[in-house]
């Protein structure tokens, strides 16, 4: 039974990042219709980014999490300038399909850099209280990825914050609605666009950080989290940031179940059927509207 | 519609592939023939690929699954005694069957979200094998003291043209007009009389039933491979950005697409080993920005200028 527990309490660990990771995917195609394949990359980049700001700057890993989103929200503005303000000039269909080919692309020349500048190999980033171990119970929370829940729980309540309160949240909203009326009204729809991708890849930086304090990251890392995020955004539907994230507790979660009923070979199976069902009784998803 | 345009294209393309079909005569070294394999198979997953997508406007990036089904099960029958066509046979059946179930579920999503839906189908089906079956498999002794070639590159020669004839088939046929009104107004469709859904499925088998076949083929031809690498997105991912850049929805789009695709990924590979797969993705870009509708259309295009003048 504790073995259960805490398997599932481990699922909800990184149940927590699959949301994170989702929630600035989904942000991106909720908004714009833009697939971005390229978002686990950003991710896996937002990774190095904070292997190498602890490393020579010897910063709290955390910390560097001040610099990473920065960072992450200025490539954002420059992709979109660079590659994805291109695609959203077209309808929704050519969209969705144009942004498929850049965002391969883009994944391909990604994954190639960080090869060339950072090698291969599995790297994580130490922190001061890395072991430490709260127990409750039967069970073992390791507090760096309690920590990175915690955190990863914070981002997503800001980002809820900035879309229903601030003003250029909510033209992003408006624009997600209906790109047209939002015109109408005067707000300025490329700039929202702009905005949106630009959150959308500050929250990849993030998640890229967390995973590499609370796991690891390597450069062919990408692939994977895209498939998460993407999983995670058919499971919860778009529409509610909250909603997203829950998406990513009850990924991990069925994950982790699976993983304790079949032993661990068949880990995703329970994600298949659990994705099958939904899919089947609720192609909007969970929470989408 | 069959144009005589679109007539020419085919008889050219066959007329190309019964020309190569000379090529064993002339004793190439095995790297030749390895290279012109490549080809053949590329073309032949671009254009099963081309089926679901060109056709019947479905963007499936679950196609990796069929193919790894193909593989997977002709290489476990084959490894096991059975004859290689009956494996391919066993392979191709189970990877339509498996389609027809997924593409129930799937087809009640649209757009962007079937295309999300089936790659994680496909992906999940990768870290399955993977994780049970972690062992590389390769072929027996006795089986690569008897390994041709040859016999490798016909059969891949032969999927090619079928591919070919299949979708030249396809595009004069009421059965292809029906998924082609699917593609450009599905309601519009429905509402004169056409089964959205069953067309779907058809478009989805017959692009399955290709893909199977040609994952037994990659089951024949590779002597030792990890059974989950057939499973790779990257399969999707190259039918998909052949069938773009060439063009999506035509007949020698593909192919077209899938020569200059694996010549060019050959050629980068060759001159800068390191840096290749950063200036391919780079160029790739380029070429989607410079040209969104593929090779056909910007022919098109140039002929339209030529021709106004």
């Amino acid at each position: 039974m504790s073995v259960l527990a805490q398997q599932l309490v481990l699922g909800l660990l990184i149940g927590g990042l699959y949301g994170l990771a989702a929630a600035g995917l989904g942000l991106v195609f909720g908004v714009m219709k833009v697939l971005n394949v390229a978002h686990g990359e950003l991710i896996m980049l937002g990774g190095y980014g904070a292997f190498w700001l602890v490393t020579l700057l010897g910063i709290d890993p955390f910390a560097s999490l001040g610099l990473v989103v920065p960072l992450g929200l200025a490539l954002g503005v420059i992709l979109y300038v660079a590659l994805f303000g291109f695609v959203v000039r077209a309808d929704e269909e050519t969209r969705v399909k144009n942004s498929l080919l850049i965002g391969f692309g883009l994944a391909l020349a990604l994954h190639a850099t960080a090869v060339r500048l950072w090698t291969a190999d599995e790297r994580s980033v130490p922190t001061p209280w890395g072991g430490a171990v709260l127990s409750v119970g039967n069970l073992s929370l390791p507090v760096v990825r309690l920590a990175s829940l915690g955190v990863a729980l914070g981002l997503i309540a800001i980002l809820h914050l900035l879309l229903t309160r601030w003003r250029w949240g909510k033209a992003v909203r408006a624009a997600a609605e209906d790109w047209q009326a939002a015109l109408l009204t005067g707000i300025d729809v490329r700039r929202a666009y702009v905005l949106a991708f630009a959150l959308g890849t500050g929250l990849a930086g993030a998640a890229g950080t967390l995973v590499t304090i609370s796991y690891s990251v390597s450069p062919s890392i990408g692939l994977e989290w895209s498939l998460k995020a993407l999983i995670v955004i058919v499971l919860a539907g778009l529409g509610s940031t909250f909603g997203i994230f829950v998406g990513g507790l009850v990924l991990g979660v069925a994950e982790a179940l699976s993983a304790f009923t079949f032993g661990g070979p068949y880990r995703e199976v329970a994600g298949l059927v659990l994705f099958v069902v939904i899919l089947v009784a609720r192609p909007r998803g969970l929470f989408g509207r | 519609m069959t144009t005589g345009h679109e007539r020419a294209w085919t008889i050219g393309i066959l007329a190309a592939l019964a020309a190569l079909a000379l090529l064993p005569l002339a004793k190439p070294r095995d790297d030749t023939l390895n290279f012109v394999f490549v080809i053949l198979l590329s073309i032949t997953m671009a254009q099963s690929w081309n089926i679901v997508a060109g056709f019947a406007g479905q963007v499936n990036l679950g196609h990796a699954a069929f193919f790894g089904l193909g593989a997977l099960v002709a290489r476990t029958l084959w490894i096991g005694g059975t004859p290689i066509a009956a494996g391919m046979a066993a392979g191709t059946a189970v990877a339509v069957a498996f389609a027809l179930v997924i593409g129930v579920a799937a087809f009640r999503l649209r757009g962007a979200y079937f295309a999300i839906g089936t790659l994680a189908l496909a992906e999940i089906f990768r870290t399955t094998v993977s994780n049970v079956l972690p062992e590389i498999s390769t072929l027996p002794v006795a089986a690569i003291g008897g390994y041709r070639l040859t016999h490798r590159y016909y059969l891949a020669l032969g999927l090619a043209a079928a591919s070919i004839v299949v979708v030249a088939e396809l595009s004069g046929s009421r059965l292809g007009l029906g998924m082609q009104a699917i593609r450009d107004d599905e309601e519009a469709a429905e509402a004169s009389g056409i089964g959205a859904v069953r067309l779907k499925l058809t478009a989805l088998a017959l692009s399955t039933a290709l893909a199977g076949l040609a994952g037994g083929l990659f089951a024949y031809y590779h002597i030792s491979y990890y059974p989950a690498h057939p499973f790779s997105p990257h399969w999707t991912f190259d039918a998909l950005l052949m069938t773009f850049i060439g063009g999506v929805g035509t007949l020698q789009g593909p192919v077209l697409g899938a020569v200059l695709y694996v010549v060019l990924k050959e050629y980068l590979a060759l001159r800068w080993v390191d840096i290749h797969l950063l200036i391919f993705g780079a160029l790739f870009i380029a070429i989607v920005l410079a040209l969104p509708g593929g090779l056909v259309q910007a022919a098109e295009r140039v002929r339209a200028l030529t021709r106004s003048r």
